[in-house]
């Protein structure tokens, strides 16, 4: 089974949980013995791990066809493919796309972010698409995320191969209800054009069937899972006086900061020895400094700013529960980690990783009251702690990508045969 | 003859309101009386009312001789006193026909068996009392919370003056034994033990509607045991009749038409106290760990299963010394009700029977912070400065006191009887 996917990030260089999801999806699929993955994104930088799978640059496929000269194809490119594989794509123009703006290979340049011309690069991936779409040989298309969808619909013309699409979040999550049409419009429609549609949970899958009217046979749950963390005992907690309250993540409408802010007003009324840390940043940080300071916790309340790579597992490591409020989350990986870290999690009821945890304390985002006793509970109750710690870690740690793979294999071999 | 020996359980424990942390020291009433309410009207109305009103009639249409035990726990026979008396009455009505016994448990459905000793000789008093002033009987069977048992709570049972206890059948102590004879304790073999048929008992209780049981095969079923097999125990959770199966299930009429059939076969009824007071026990059985009537391990994991329960058993039960000095009735009342076995089956991962919690962990949560308000009550009266060991020796001094004068007294009734005897020759 080939599998032509496109993507829009990969790790080492991410931006969300998009990107997580992609590796571990393609890593855990890689173990199938027959399964081949062409995964594309906009812009790779050169040191993806391409042990199992083979990445493809969408900067580097040219789209308008342009003379150049095997040497200095080499020199330009040959750091990241070889040029006589891109000669060979280049026979895979069929259609004018002179109106984009190319380099002089004839190839697009993609940011791979999520820049102000957001849509506009949409479009132009699609035409990369085209152009694959022609010369790879795959049995079955799979989109990451709604920025993709329109490059495996014309994929999908093209070769007349299955459609699947992965829905990993959809505007209503990002927008909490102020659903941006065009964003609506690409989503809907790269919904309709599938042969198959895969949710991250159930809460995903409500709304793809009520809010973008899919039949619910066409929409199958495949949850996320979690890589396993080789060196998990390499993180170590140190031994405070003080009790650590974790929130990580952007600090954005969407993930319900201001619940967090609360909740640790609640605790702090009844109790010390317990501090709150803020990690992240997001549009919402000062409204919460100024929050945190109008309800006089501001000496138990630190912001730490952005953290990234080893440093989120390691704060997750150092806390002693971690928190995710969110208000909507179509899966929410983060809890998974801290759990793996040997973390307690205190997840809302809407996330989506809240439908495949027992080990977790599961309240609803809005109830502060909830929250503040589940973390009062575990803070103060060593037997609460080790429950959740050892049968937590347990738990994250059998939630494999490779069982995830096995889902998304069976739905390839469903809209093949 | 072959006898059958019915017994019905009923327990419903008063459920804990949700209690956040902020309440502790500030709000000290742990209860929600509406879900409480609710349920035992729902069990009264659904099941135990139509259940007794059928075995009124079986007992009269089969002039006495169906007969059947009842073990209804303390908390329980409070709660129908407060909200359903009418249940009361109706058993008092039975208790009047003389074919119904009541058994005897622990008053609050409690663990203390396992975890404290004076806690269980306490509370089983307390409910034996209780028998004998709602209904004029004074129980002779024991009934441990969810038939725990082993070999030494079965001494302890003995050594209260209970001649028989019930036990389930479980392989690890039956072995290739049958569960249809009279068994005895190995630590104390005045104590004779009824053990129950687990597969029948099951059959009833869990496979009536999926087997589509009918009275005529369950009474052929115990017909054709071996011809020395001679009781045949069945113990059933009341709720069995109406709420596990419905009415419309035709379970009350599968109930009423079994005495008729079982007579057709030569098969009788008997209760509990009566057949062990004739029959000799065949062996002794050995049980050295504790075992309940609970899963397929017949163990105590599902209350003490995980650290959450451990605890929340250890927190609770290491105060016991302390609440029993204590003469606060409000105290000891929650201490009773604190004690009801199915918190901590709440806090169970696998086997939360009957939770309206969402999780064990917020079980755990809610019931941690009442105790905790519970604790610092307690701590108010009885400072833990007080060392354990001090408390207990004054403990000790005051019962051995206690039992003194008892002993003086006895004493004293002698020699006046004596005296009275001397007089009137």
């Amino acid at each position: 089974m080939k599998a032509l996917m496109f993507g829009w990030e990969f790790p080492p260089h991410i931006l969300g949980g998009l990107g997580t999801a992609s590796y571990g999806l393609t890593k855990g699929m890689s173990q199938q013995e027959d399964m081949e993955i062409t995964f594309v994104i906009p812009k790779p930088h050169g040191d993806e791990d391409q042990s199992f799978l083979k990445i493809i640059g969408a900067c580097n496929v040219p789209v308008v066809w342009k003379e150049n000269d095997w040497n200095y194809v080499k020199q330009r490119i040959g750091w990241i493919m070889h040029p006589d594989e891109y000669y060979w794509l280049r026979n895979g123009i069929k259609y004018d796309f002179s109106r984009i703006y190319t380099n002089d290979l004839g190839c697009i340049d993609f940011s791979g972010r999520y820049p102000e011309n957001l849509i506009e690069e949409i479009g132009n991936y699609e035409a990369v698409a085209s152009v694959l779409a022609h010369q790879l040989d795959f049995d079955v298309i799979h989109s990451h995320d709604w920025l993709t969808y329109p490059a495996g619909v014309f994929a999908k013309q093209i070769s007349g191969k299955p459609l699947v699409i992965h829905v990993h979040a959809t505007d209503f999550d990002r927008s909490r209800g102020n659903v941006n049409p065009t964003v609506y419009g690409i989503e809907k429609r790269g919904m309709d054009m599938a042969d198959h549609i895969m949710t991250v949970s159930d809460l995903t899958r409500n709304i793809v069937i009520e809010k973008y009217h899919q039949d619910p046979r066409k929409v199958t749950t495949v949850h996320n899972a979690v890589e396993p963390l080789p060196d998990a005992d390499s993180f170590t907690k140190t031994l405070r006086k003080d009790k650590v309250v974790t929130f990580l993540g952007r600090i954005t409408m969407q993930k319900g900061p201001e619940y967090f802010v609360e909740a640790a007003h609640r605790v702090l009324q009844k109790t010390n020895g317990v501090r709150f840390v803020m990690a992240g940043s997001g549009d919402m940080m000062e409204a919460m400094i100024d929050l945190v300071a109008r309800r006089g916790i501001a000496h138990k309340f630190h912001f730490t700013g952005f953290l990234k790579g080893r440093q989120v597992h390691e704060m997750l490591a150092e806390s002693d529960v971690y928190i995710m409020p969110s208000v909507s989350e179509p899966f929410g990986i983060s809890p998974l980690e801290a759990m793996q870290v040997g973390t307690p999690s205190i997840i809302s009821k809407q996330s989506g990783c809240a439908e495949i945890l027992t080990h977790a304390i599961k309240t609803d985002y809005w109830d502060i009251d909830a929250m503040a006793d589940a973390i009062y509970a575990i803070v103060k109750n060593p037997a609460m702690y080790e429950s959740l710690r050892t049968l937590g870690k347990e738990e994250a740690n059998n939630k494999k990508w490779y069982d995830a793979g096995l889902k998304v294999r069976a739905i390839y071999n469903m809209v093949k045969y | 003859m072959k006898n059958i020996c019915f017994y019905f359980q009923i327990h419903e424990p008063i459920q804990l309101k949700r209690y956040r942390f902020f309440d502790i020291g500030q709000n000290h009433y742990y209860y929600d009386d509406f879900q409480t309410e609710d349920r035992i009207q729902r069990l009264v109305s659904q099941s135990y009312m139509d259940a007794n009103h059928t075995i009124s009639e079986m007992i009269r249409s089969s002039n006495g001789k169906f007969r059947c035990a009842f073990v209804i726990s303390g908390i329980t026979l409070e709660l129908f006193e407060q909200y359903a008396p009418e249940v009361i009455d109706s058993f008092k009505a039975l208790a009047k026909t003389g074919s119904v016994d009541f058994l005897v448990e622990p008053y609050a459905h409690s663990l203390a068996s396992v975890f404290n000793e004076d806690e269980f000789s306490k509370q089983v008093k307390l409910h034996a009392d209780k028998i004998n002033f709602l209904f004029g009987i004074k129980p002779t069977t024991f009934f441990n919370t969810e038939l725990i048992y082993s070999d030494e709570i079965g001494a302890l049972v003995s050594q209260m003056g209970y001649k028989t206890m019930m036990i389930d059948e479980a392989k690890h102590v039956m072995g290739w034994k049958s569960p249809n004879f009279v068994y005895k304790n190995a630590l104390s073999p005045k104590l004779k033990l009824l053990v129950r048929n687990w597969k029948l008992s099951d059959d009833v209780a869990f496979r009536f509607e999926s087997s589509m049981l009918t009275a005529e095969k369950f009474i052929s079923w115990i017909a054709a045991l071996p011809e020395n097999e001679q009781i045949i125990n069945i113990g059933l959770g009341y709720e069995t009749f109406g709420m596990t199966h419905t009415a419309e299930s035709g379970i009350f009429n599968f109930l009423k038409a079994l005495p008729y059939h079982a007579m057709e076969q030569n098969i009788g009824f008997v209760l509990p106290s009566e057949f062990t007071k004739k029959t000799e026990a065949l062996d002794a059985l050995s049980a050295p760990y504790p075992m309940s009537w609970v899963g397929n391990d017949k163990d105590l994991t599902p209350w003490t299963g995980n650290d959450l329960q451990q605890e929340a058993l250890n927190k609770l039960y290491a105060v016991s010394e302390r609440v029993n000095l204590c003469k606060d009735k409000p105290l000891k009342r929650d201490w009773l009700m604190l004690q009801s076995s199915n918190h901590f089956r709440y806090m169970s991962h696998r086997d939360a029977w009957g939770t309206s919690f969402e999780s064990a962990y917020d079980a755990f949560m809610n019931y941690m912070n009442i105790l905790a308000d519970f604790l610092e009550r307690v701590e108010a009266q009885y400072p833990s400065t007080i060392e354990n060991e001090e408390l207990s020796e004054l403990l000790k001094t005051i019962t051995n006191q206690e039992k003194e004068i008892e002993l003086l007294e006895e004493e004293v009734t002698k020699l006046k009887a004596r005296k009275a005897k001397a007089i009137k020759e």
